[in-house]
């Protein structure tokens, strides 16, 4: 009797991590392609902006790197942040690090992200930076972009645009002046001084891109 | 024990955070809803229990038998209302087999009012909706799942002895199928 409970036993601490194996095969699996990680090379893009030019980051000679913040008109997040989008490129443009925003909605499922709704929206608010559509959505899956806003902090480097920071913008959507940790912000100051980035990444909850 | 219920309710209402409370107890999970309640005009009359993380972080961790669906949405999320209807259904037809389903909004709190509460009325929602509304987000989503990225609609399904956490939306037929792997 002893026996077969011992036995019983065993078999089920066996199942027990043979399913966490499993767990973690899963797990590996799914992290494969899911765009760029730190420390990446992050490919250059031509796409339209608001003003019907082409912008690239290549455009930019003199840049040290650039925030690459994919955003939307209709995404309440991407609302939130509006404002704090506009200062950090008020804030970081002089500095070398201008901000480049990407529209990576299809405007045919989300009609309130068409060229012509950015275009208003831009002039409404007065962006200072480009607002580019990702036309065919062939960049945000390159990035791994999974929502709006979600930022994509680059430097560059004599390699390349090197991925150095991928996340949120700060720890508090509802009010800036509540903000602990600018995330986005403290990303960019350690990068111009040299300095090691911490978080390199962070998570939020965002609008999925559609 | 009441009384003790009572102390605490009291005392908490001064001290305005929610004490955790030990998993297996459901019912003062219910006291505790009423305590993380906030101050706010716009928010005294809003029919859904509020939490923070911690006040919430329970819902997570139940060990009483039962299998929980628990569903991330927000009213201006398109797929999570298009999702709906399958998680009301998987309420309806489980309710009866020890399954839960919860909801939980992700709304602002402006559109708690303008947004959440007509819906829920509008559309006749039956299961559980409670607010998460807690905007230290990196802090907190990895605690539902270190596999989630942020996105809406997502999905945490668990019991006692099994726990999937799932980034995407589901048709009826995915989510039942899914359930039923919980269900022996």
């Amino acid at each position: 009797m002893k026996k077969i409970r011992i036995l019983g036993w065993s078999a089920l601490l066996l199942i027990f991590v043979a399913s966490f194996a499993v767990g973690f095969k899963v797990a590996a699996e799914h992290n494969l392609d899911d765009g760029y990680e730190i420390g990446d090379l992050a490919d250059d893009f031509s796409l339209k902006n608001v003003d019907g030019n082409m912008v690239s980051l290549s455009d930019y000679g003199s840049a040290k790197g650039f925030l690459v913040i994919f955003t939307c008109n209709t995404c309440p997040y991407a609302q939130a942040y509006e404002d704090r989008i506009i200062a950090l490129d008020a804030k970081y443009k002089p500095q070398g690090v201008p901000v480049i925003a990407i529209n990576p909605n299809d405007p045919s499922v989300k009609s309130g992200d068409s060229f012509a709704k950015m275009k208003e929206r831009a002039d409404k608010k007065g962006f200072t930076f480009p607002y580019l559509l990702d036309e065919g959505q062939k960049v945000y899956p390159q990035y791994g972009a999974t929502r709006t806003p979600h930022v994509f902090l680059l430097e560059k480097t004599t390699i390349g645009n090197v991925v150095r920071y991928i996340g949120t913008i700060d720890d508090n959507y509802q009010d800036a002046s509540q903000v602990e940790e600018p995330f986005v912000e403290n990303a960019v100051n350690a990068m111009l001084a040299g300095n090691e980035i911490n978080p390199k990444t962070t998570k939020a909850i965002g609008c999925g891109i559609k | 024990m009441t009384r003790l219920l009572l102390v605490l309710l009291v005392m908490s209402i001064f001290f305005g955070c929610a004490e955790k409370k030990k998993a297996d107890n459901g019912k003062s999970d219910i006291v505790e809803i009423e305590m993380v309640v906030k101050d706010g005009d716009e928010q005294n009359d809003i029919p859904f229990p509020i939490y923070d993380f911690d006040g919430f972080e329970p819902l997570l961790h139940n060990n009483d038998g039962k299998t929980y669906v628990i569903n991330f949405w927000a009213t201006w999320c398109k797929p999570c209302i298009e999702e709906m209807p399958h998680f009301e259904r998987i309420n309806s037809e489980y309710g009866e087999k020890n399954v839960e389903v919860v909801l939980v909004s992700l709304d602002m709190p402006n559109m708690w009012k303008s947004r959440l509460e007509p819906y829920v009325v509008k559309n006749k929602i039956q299961s559980q909706v409670v607010i998460l509304d807690d905007p230290k987000q990196n802090d907190w989503i990895p605690k539902v799942s270190e596999e989630w990225g942020g996105g809406i609609p997502a999905t945490l399904i668990y019991n006692k002895d099994k726990r999937t956490f799932y980034e995407r939306g589901f048709t009826y037929e995915e989510l039942n199928n899914e359930l039923k792997t919980f269900i022996n």
